[in-house]
């Protein structure tokens, strides 16, 4: 909304601009935005006992809005301190998961505007879906024949995939219940 | 630069050690957590930063070098201390009025504070001590921001307070953080909230700190070990052990790993640890200490890790 307005009044703009920065600090502290800025598309919750880290459950749910088509390119992700504000969570772990989505192809930090959703992610193939849905299936068939209860299977296949994810990062660290190792994200003091 | 720095600082009263051989380096820009017990010695070091009392041994400095209490300091540093000290018969509006004389010096912000207490709600006409203590924590935060310091120390900021409460102020705090890049060091017995905010973790334990560090950093270095009891004295280096459970047959155990990542000892499996379970093994073994420097404090305390 700031951004619409300087083109609009040519010469007036840095005036606009400053005043509807100042209106901005203004609704800082309220929780839910007063209006001056539109609601961003979509809001983040947290789910403190899937044991997820907070910045990844971040990143599942950008990617999530993606596949529901909540989000589509060119949408800006929720600015940092509104995600701040709501979540009660610390900004490095926004700003985490904003360049883990950059890291991955989906989101584009735009300087002093936010983040921007650059790409869908890759969406399998419905066919190749059906198949793999196929081949696991006979897998759990499989673990049925051989006395594997529902539990039994979801254990298995639990510690499989960490497995298939610690050697697929090397040496990475399997830390905080990190079911999947992004490219490394280091933290900026 | 770093927000705090301590070297060997030690705070003596009479006989006792309230803070010993504590040093410490917190980076700038983090939210930095300080959790103990209580009489751990977490106030103490805390007023020891902000200058309100001074050293027995050692020194304190803040913000890249200022001594603690100096006037630069002081300038740049706002604290909140743990009984909110506000003046409960004033109303709202003389106390901001009173905060902003007593500040003349600094850099206080006005439209700052007016701007937070009407997004907050905050009657400006009602006597502080008729307000909730939610309100109450928010107008002493309010003050402190007015000040715009570039460090906050924050005194258990959360106790008092019901968890909506406890959730806004946090995030008054964490929305502050974002906007200025303020750094933030408080003292806090809630747990689930610190897995939130914090960027570094401070465990402090009959006056000397247990262990330091970048959150994430401690979590890839510690992990659970759960495997047969028989073997759990058996655990060798890079692994040394925090805190253990043990069952007849089987054990979990809180194990530090120095250096690279190496898979677990035979016949161990590894599980992450949270933030939680990695302070409460801690707060369960005060005489372990895997921070360098300080000796423990009873020399008989077996001291499980080394670093």
């Amino acid at each position: 909304m700031r951004l619409r307005a300087a083109p609009l009044l040519p010469g007036t703009g840095h005036l606009l601009y400053s005043l509807t920065m100042e209106i901005d600090k203004q609704s800082s502290g309220g929780r839910d935005g007063d209006g001056t800025d539109p609601p961003s598309r979509i809001t983040f919750r947290l789910d403190s006992a899937s044991g997820v880290p907070t910045y990844l459950q971040l990143v599942h749910q950008v990617e999530q809005a993606l596949r529901l088509g909540y989000l589509a390119q060119g949408d800006q992700l929720p600015r940092v301190k509104d995600v701040v504000g709501a979540l009660a969570i610390n900004p490095n772990t926004v700003l985490k998961a904003y360049r883990e989505l950059e890291h991955r192809g989906i989101a584009a930090g735009r300087p002093g505007q936010g983040t921007f959703v650059e790409a869908a992610p890759e969406v399998v193939p419905l066919a190749q879906m059906t198949e793999l849905r196929r081949s696991l299936l006979g897998w759990l068939r499989a673990a049925d024949s051989a006395g594997l209860d529902t539990d039994g299977m979801a254990a298995l296949f639990s510690i499989a995939l960490r497995d298939f994810h610690e050697r697929r990062a090397g040496t990475g660290a399997p830390r905080g219940g990190q079911q999947d190792r992004p490219g490394e994200t280091s933290r900026t003091a | 630069m770093n927000t705090i720095e301590a070297a060997a600082l030690g705070k003596r009263y009479w006989a006792t050690w309230a803070l010993r051989d504590c040093t410490l380096a917190i980076p700038a820009g983090q939210v930095a957590a300080l959790v103990g017990p209580n009489g751990a010695g977490k106030t103490t070091l805390m007023q020891l930063a902000v200058g309100l009392i001074s050293p027995t041994a050692g020194r304190v400095t803040v913000l890249g070098g200022l001594p603690a209490g100096s006037a630069e300091a002081l300038k740049r540093v706002a604290f909140v201390a743990q009984d909110v000290p506000l003046y409960k018969h004033l109303p709202v509006e003389d106390m901001v009025h009173v905060a902003r004389n007593l500040n003349h010096g600094g850099r206080w912000d006005q439209p700052r504070a007016t701007n937070r207490l009407a997004a907050l709600n905050i009657p400006l006409r009602r006597k502080i001590g008729k307000l909730s203590v939610g309100q109450q924590a928010q107008v002493a935060l309010t003050i402190a921001l007015a000040r715009r310091p570039e460090f906050l120390v924050l005194d258990e900021p959360l106790a008092p307070l019901d968890p909506l409460a406890r959730h806004e102020f946090l995030a008054s705090v964490m929305e502050t953080v974002a906007e200025d890049g303020l750094s933030v060091l408080f003292s806090s017995h809630v747990l689930p909230e610190l897995e939130r905010v914090a960027d570094y973790l401070v465990v402090l334990a009959n006056g000397h700190v247990q262990i330091a560090g970048d959150t994430d950093a401690l979590l890839a270095s510690h992990q659970i070990l759960t495997g047969p009891t028989t073997l759990a004295g058996a655990l060798r280096a890079p692994f040394t052990a925090v805190h253990e459970q043990r069952g007849q047959a089987q054990a979990h155990i809180l194990a530090r790993r120095t250096g690279p990542v190496v898979p677990p000892p035979d016949g161990w499996q590894a599980h992450p640890v949270t933030l939680n379970e990695l302070v409460l093994g801690f707060l369960r073994e005060p005489g372990v200490s895997a921070s360098p420097g300080p000796a423990p404090l009873d020399s008989n305390v077996v001291t499980g890790v080394t670093s």
